[in-house]
């Protein structure tokens, strides 16, 4: 791997037995795990080029539990790595050689489901589709919908942010979260918000949501749940090129309408996918639109009409309304087997995630072209188009000599042009080790230090999943000191009054 | 004599905050003071005044973006945003007529970043979110006198920590915001309002939850009892009402109208608002009109945040004596208390308790307001990791020291 992780404590390797031993009086029984095949499973997320064996695993089953670890391993010096389902792209929950990996997975129940309050309870491993299943039978849905949402769980989602196809309508989880329970690393337990809308005070679970797990860990989170549109159509548009595409989704927009969801694939990502789901797909277009609209009978009817309309005047070549909900989810088994479908066709690939303001899609989508060349590594793209974020699928193949290097030299030279177009590193999978080191093509050092010293109000040593989200770590009592210049002066130049 | 300092530009706002911090002095972070008259009262030696840094700097109707300065009045940035049909979508309010203020000389409708520093919201909240969720970006001054930026122009970035979230509610205690950038959307074309007449406050919440409950997307839900039904805009009776708002294209908000209706009718007698009594009636609820009349005026005013459906639970452990009325599906009480000098901060604070949430002091004498804890007194634990937060941002206590916790 071509990103360092902190150097292992010595100290704290040479203790290993004694720190197993005491986990153990914590968390009985089958709840610590040490053996190298047992841990095997844990040694890394889904980034898979990116492997570590942990310290030790800790399953814990209660708040006591996971308050009494991170105590412990606060008073102990040892580092932390929270880790839901394991499902992170950006190598969030890769575990430390010298740490101890706390997985959630057995905190699995729905606590309280609150249809009068619209919300559900839920503990932070149960998966985000379940939610959903937990609360069907009665019309209602949990809206932030992560591809992997069959696996990730909802603590992952709080730490990640994660977002989803209808997050231009409906937020991203940080929008539908509004409590949680959070055990901070040296053990204290705080409730952040609840049942009720606003936070009190600083809004800390705003924080939380996106924090990667380097805040806190999450032993309860109360997610808002919504009713079910009454019903939900899609419209498949294929274009001559991708700036059509782009200028249709703009003009869907400018119309004053908010599509439930608005995805698009370009020429090789159309072709691996309908090669791979024969979804229907055109395969003589350059870009290919999903445009989904829900609501009331009348209220589709209406926008579907429109969007056609506006589809027509940005140069479609292709335009079909889905007339039946079998249709409407063969549009979507495409989209979906997005990924898959490249998997199919190359033996490794990595997904990257930038976003972009929309009116700079033509222009990087056709950098990536050239990069594409100058690699000699094929990439295909799916993309948010609602809300800018680009998905471009890097392929390659880790046993040809140095091809691992020039995909993640490739990747990263698309992350930079994104955040040069106006745009950022990541939309929805999280920095992680992964995007780590280019955190200063979107950040300043002031900046960065910024955000470390939040993470040192949370977790003062620094313990909690150290090697993620920051490239430069720094010691808490360092970032504290204060540099004052400029001023000096007896009094600002500035206007007074 | 307090000063007042005003910078011409973000580099000036640093200059005044590494100027205070060199020489002991704490500011008082302003826009345009519009809101100036909630929090613990200020104990600051010089005012920050950042309504001298305007400007819309960038709006992008179709990428539903727009950036200005943060001392840009909410009034330029909602006209503009009216021209092309779209808005501020998490509807702030304008504590302005609630605090006595009126429009003109200095204040007009408070600026946008005073929206943000306030996580200002209105009825729309429960559908729309408040200000946090459309705070996509910003350049601030910490009380460590050094510039720092976070988020960016896109709706959809996980890069580094959400600062924008923090910043947002931290009533311009943590930095001073110098540029925002925030999510903007289409206005709806069209709304109309479907009032349930004449129930008590459990019914109405049980009606508002029934209401939200099902696919009808309602975007506002308020509860007016009878003694301050006569306060509000656009409703043809003086009695209670229980209102929610529907909102989007003309045939969706007529199908889902008589949807509403229909749910509702076991609660009681419906009627329904067309698009201007509508307009009018929740511009009123935003601006909690009937506590903003000259005698009430005078009295403490609570803002309650709880469990929607549990509203009236907390407005029944309340003095009956006191006048309210609710928001957000019931989740949002607007309390004003009967005597000028009591905010009886222990009895509300007891009664949100019992279910859950939080009380705001909005309203009261400046001698109470130091003396009671304005916001909701946290637990030792979380007011600690507040405090370092706190810390993090603002070591030295240059800005608004003390306005949301006495000494933090």
């Amino acid at each position: 791997m071509s990103v360092r992780m902190p150097e292992a404590d010595g100290a704290v390797l040479a203790r290993r037995a004694a720190i197993v031993k005491a986990l153990r009086t914590i968390v009985p029984g089958e709840g610590v795990i040490a053996t190298e095949r047992e841990m095997r499973p844990f040694e890394s997320d889904g980034l898979t080029a990116y492997r570590q064996l942990p310290l030790v695993v800790v399953l814990p089953e209660t708040t006591k539990q996971v308050s009494e670890v991170l105590a412990y391993c606060h008073a102990e010096g040892v580092k932390v790595v929270p880790r839901g389902a394991g499902t992170s792209l950006s190598g969030g929950a890769l575990p430390l050689e010298d740490g101890v990996l706390l997985g959630m997975a057995k905190f699995n129940r729905i606590k309280d489901i609150d249809f009068a309050n619209r919300v559900a309870v839920v503990e932070p491993g149960v998966t985000n589709l379940a939610v959903s299943n937990a609360v069907a039978h009665a019309g209602f849905y949990y809206a932030p919908d992560p591809s992997s949402q069959i696996a990730c769980t909802i603590g992952g989602n709080v730490a990640e942010n994660s977002g989803g196809v209808h997050c231009l309508k409906y937020g991203m989880t940080t929008n539908n979260v509004l409590g949680c329970e959070l055990v901070l690393m040296n053990g204290d337990v705080v409730r952040l918000g609840g049942k009720h809308l606003d936070a009190e005070g600083y809004d800390l679970l705003g924080l939380i949501n996106g924090s990667e797990g380097l805040l806190g860990v999450v032993t309860e989170v109360t997610v808002r749940i919504l009713q079910k549109a009454e019903t939900q159509r899609a419209v498949l548009i294929g274009f001559p090129s991708s700036e059509d595409g782009g200028e249709c989704v703009s003009a869907i927009i400018a119309a004053g309408i908010i599509p439930a969801g608005m995805e698009m694939m370009d020429r090789p990502a159309i072709h691996a996918v309908e090669e791979f789901v024969h979804a229907g797909y055109p395969l003589d277009v350059e870009a290919l639109l999903i445009v989904e609209l829900d609501g009331p009978q009348a209220e589709v009817d209406h926008l579907i009409e429109r969007v056609v309309d506006i589809a027509k005047q940005c140069k479609s070549m292709t335009c079909r309304v889905s007339a039946s909900e079998q249709e409407r989810l063969l549009f979507w088994a495409g989209r979906k087997a997005a990924f898959p479908a490249v998997g199919r066709i190359s033996p490794d690939y990595f997904c990257m995630d930038g976003t972009i303001p929309r009116s700079q899609l033509p222009k990087v989508l056709a950098a990536m072209k050239d990069m594409s060349a100058k690699y000699g590594l094929r990439c295909a793209n799916v993309f948010h188009a609602g809300d800018g974020n680009l998905h471009p699928l890097i392929l390659y193949d880790s046993n040809k000599e140095g091809e691992v290097e020039r995909a993640e030299e490739f990747g990263a030279e698309i992350l930079k042009l994104c955040v040069a177009v106006g745009g950022v590193l990541t939309g929805e999978h999280g920095v992680g080790v992964e995007k780590r080191d280019l955190m200063p093509v979107m950040f300043s050092e002031i900046d960065l230090n910024a955000q470390q010293r939040v993470k040192c109000a949370f977790d003062d040593k620094g313990l909690l999943n150290p090697g993620k989200v920051f490239p430069v770590l720094h010691r808490c009592a360092e970032l504290g000191r204060m540099h004052i210049s400029g001023g000096k002066l007896p009094f600002p130049d500035i206007p007074r009054f | 004599m307090t000063d007042i300092l005003k910078p011409r530009d973000a580099k000036e706002v640093e200059d005044a905050v590494r100027w205070a911090l060199s020489h002991d002095k704490a500011l008082e972070v302003a826009g345009q003071g519009s809101k100036r008259a909630i929090g613990r009262p200020s104990q600051t030696d010089i005012t920050l005044d950042l309504s001298g840094l305007t400007g819309v700097t960038l709006y992008e109707p179709a990428e539903l973006v727009l950036s200005a300065r943060a001392g840009t009045p909410l009034s330029e940035i909602e006209a503009l945003l009216e021209k092309n049909h779209q808005e501020l979508a998490f509807e702030p309010m304008d504590y302005g007529p609630v605090l006595g203020l009126k429009a003109g000389q200095n204040y007009t409708s408070g600026t946008i970043g005073g929206a943000i520093a306030a996580n200002l919201s209105g009825p729309r909240r429960i559908k729309a979110g408040a200000a946090r969720d459309h705070f996509l970006g910003l350049s601030a001054v910490t009380g460590r006198g050094e510039t720092i930026k976070s988020g960016g122009r896109v709706v959809k970035n996980v890069t580094g920590y959400d600062m924008c979230k923090v910043l947002a509610g931290s009533w311009g205690t943590l930095a001073a915001m110098t540029d925002v950038t925030v999510k903007v959307l289409p206005r709806a074309e069209t709304q109309a309002t479907v009032v349930v007449e004449g129930l008590d406050d459990a019914s109405a919440c049980a009606a508002m939850a029934a209401a939200m409950g099902s696919s009808c997307d309602v975007s506002a839900a308020a509860h007016l009892p009878d003694h301050v039904a006569s306060y509000f805009d656009g409703l043809p009776n003086a009695e209670a009402a229980t209102a929610l708002r529907l909102e989007g294209v003309a045939p969706s908000v007529r199908h889902r109208k008589d949807a509403l209706a229909a749910l509702l009718k076991p609660f009681g007698p419906v009627l329904l608002l067309d698009e201007t009594e509508s307009r009018a009636l929740w511009r009123s609820v935003r601006q909690v009109k009937p506590f903003a009349t000259e005698s009430a005026r005078v009295r403490p005013l609570w803002r309650i945040s709880t469990a929607p459906a549990r509203g009236h639970a907390v407005a029944a452990a309340i003095t009956p004596a006191a006048q309210m009325f609710y928001d957000w599906g019931g989740g949002l009480i607007w309390v004003a208390m009967p005597f000028g000098d009591e905010p009886d901060a222990a009895s509300i604070r007891a009664a949100v308790a019992s279910v859950g949430g939080h009380a705001t002091l909005i309203r009261a004498e400046a001698a109470v307001r130091a003396s009671a804890d304005v916001f909701e007194p946290q637990e030792p634990a979380l007011a600690a990791l507040s405090k370092r937060v706190k810390d993090a941002f603002d070591p030295k206590g240059v800005l608004n020291p003390g306005r949301m916790v006495a000494g933090v």
